[in-house]
């Protein structure tokens, strides 16, 4: 079925939104490609498109130009098999914490058995024990985010698409969970492509760093990490980290000015 | 603190009617209007006409709610049919409801239809607004994640967009329930032979006045009772919004 080793593979995807004077230019031209198992950052300035490339990615928008290819056919709308955590923890404020994980499964039909099996062991690898019966308006930012994250993982995606998840949070909670992504990820498996505006959380999450030029976005810099895992915290004090960090950051100060 | 304000009013009103030197007729007393209100609940006319009043109310407010939300989640939906028809609705809202009333008693009849007709169109309005509003705040985040999940459009209405609308809807149909009692009782006063402002008229025409207080009191805790159970309701379905419960 599929030639090359990728999941997931964007072909000269550009996106233009119409408007007055001749349309804003988005993206211009970009392909990668994601592999299985693999864990993908996409970092660039803030307001570069970097959400509306992960959502071209997951179906949700049309490219101009260029097209998507997943699992080696092409993507016309959402998958299943894709998942998408959003900015926000984008909860239905309605339902508890259990409901709200339990929502893909239900919209796919699943008998209540297996979806009672599959959301508690979610909720035990989300570190969610104790809070299925609350609602979104009584849990925290990174807590609501674990639900989140629960959410898209329980329909087990082969890929998941997370828009800056912990962009909302403050840094401390925001290194706890890098860090209980990374062990979810060891969990679970699977491929993750997720767009970060924090070189630090690239560098430290990642196997490769694909960084994205301002407005209109181009691949600028395609780079793996090759830190070895398991990785934690306190390697971002070392030389080699602080040398990957800074070789994107001068892509990224190249780029802008 | 209810009880209280009651009994203050009520205080009021008795000492008012002793010494504003009104004859009864205008300003009965709080006792002569009790007394007449408890002969009218043991000859069972107030039972009958209040009644009558409640099933005209349930009707219009059921018709004109139904209605409204049909054809607001049209509206929401649909831009097109949003300009097509907005004129129509907003000029029928300027038409006052008083000033149809008798033209609606004449095509619908003196019975109860006619009633139901005047408090759904009455209803009608708030309800429509607030179901375009409630269906156009859904989040598109939402939307969005129903749609990378691959939702059907019933999906989506039935787990999104009802419950997402739910709040301002329970806050158009608070409104309603009052305006409805008050569509029935325009109606019953342009002519009708049975509700509770077809007893007003009666009261008043032989100057009964202790009747007509009777059957005011009896239209304010019907409509009351009527906005208690739309509160009642809120708080059961909106129970998510406030579960006093701490942050964690």
């Amino acid at each position: 079925m599929n030639p090359t080793q990728d999941l997931l593979r964007a072909d000269n995807i550009s996106l233009t939104f119409p408007n007055g004077n001749g349309g804003l230019h988005v993206l211009d031209s970009i392909s990668l490609e994601v592999s299985p198992d693999e864990f993908v950052c996409i970092v660039g300035p803030s307001g570069c498109g970097k959400t509306s490339l992960l959502r071209i990615l997951a179906g949700l928008l049309e490219p101009s130009s260029g097209q998507v290819v997943f699992s080696g056919e092409r993507l016309a709308r959402p998958q299943r098999r894709i998942g998408f955590v959003f900015q926000q923890a984008n909860l239905m404020p309605w339902r508890t914490a259990h409901n709200n994980i339990c929502l893909p499964l239900e919209l796919a039909g699943i008998a209540r058995e297996e979806k009672q099996d599959r959301s508690r062991s979610l909720i035990e690898l989300m570190g969610l024990q104790g809070f299925e019966e609350m609602y979104p308006r009584d849990l925290s930012g990174g807590m609501a985010q674990r639900v989140a994250i629960g959410r898209a993982l329980v329909h087990e995606p082969d890929v998941l698409l997370l828009d800056e998840p912990f962009g909302s949070l403050d840094a401390l909670t925001r290194e706890r969970m890098g860090e209980e992504l990374l062990r979810i990820w060891k969990a679970h498996r699977g491929t993750l492509l997720m767009v970060t505006h924090s070189i630090p959380e690239a560098v430290l999450l990642a196997d490769r760093v694909i960084v994205l030029s301002e407005r209109p976005a181009r691949v600028v810099l395609n780079l793996e990490i090759p830190i070895p895992r398991p990785r934690s915290i306190d390697l971002t004090y070392t030389e080699e980290f602080g040398s990957l960090a800074a070789q994107i950051r001068g892509e990224i100060r190249v780029n802008v000015d | 603190m209810i009880p209280i304000a009651i009994g203050f009013a009520l205080l009021l009103w008795e000492l008012a009617s002793r010494w504003s030197g009104l004859p009864a007729f205008i300003l009965p007393s709080p006792a002569a209007v009790f007394n007449r209100t408890v002969r009218a609940i043991q000859d069972g006319t107030l039972i009958r006409h209040t009644l009558a009043t409640l099933i005209e109310v349930l009707g219009g407010l059921i018709l004109g709610t139904v209605s409204a939300i049909i054809l607001g989640y049209g509206l929401a939906k649909s831009r097109t049919v949003e300009r097509f028809l907005s004129p129509y609705i907003v000029a029928s809202q300027s038409i006052p409801i008083v000033a149809i009333a008798p033209l609606l008693v004449i095509w619908f009849g003196p019975g109860r239809l006619s009633k139901i007709m005047i408090s759904a169109l009455i209803v009608f309005f708030p309800i429509l607004i607030n179901t375009i509003v409630g269906i156009r705040s859904v989040p598109d985040d939402l939307r969005d994640l129903m749609r990378s999940l691959l939702a059907t459009r019933w999906q989506i209405f039935s787990r999104l967009e009802v419950p997402a609308a739910m709040p301002v809807l329970l806050g158009g149909l608070k409104v309603g329930a009052t305006l409805s009692v008050i569509g029935a009782v325009v109606g019953e006063l342009v002519g009708a032979n049975e509700g509770l402002g077809f007893l007003i008229n009666i009261g008043r025409g032989v100057y009964d006045t202790t009747l007509v207080y009777t059957a005011v009191i009896a239209l304010v805790a019907l409509a009351m009772t009527l906005f208690s159970l739309v509160v009642l309701l809120e708080r059961h379905l909106l129970a998510w919004r406030d579960t006093g419960e701490p942050k964690l």
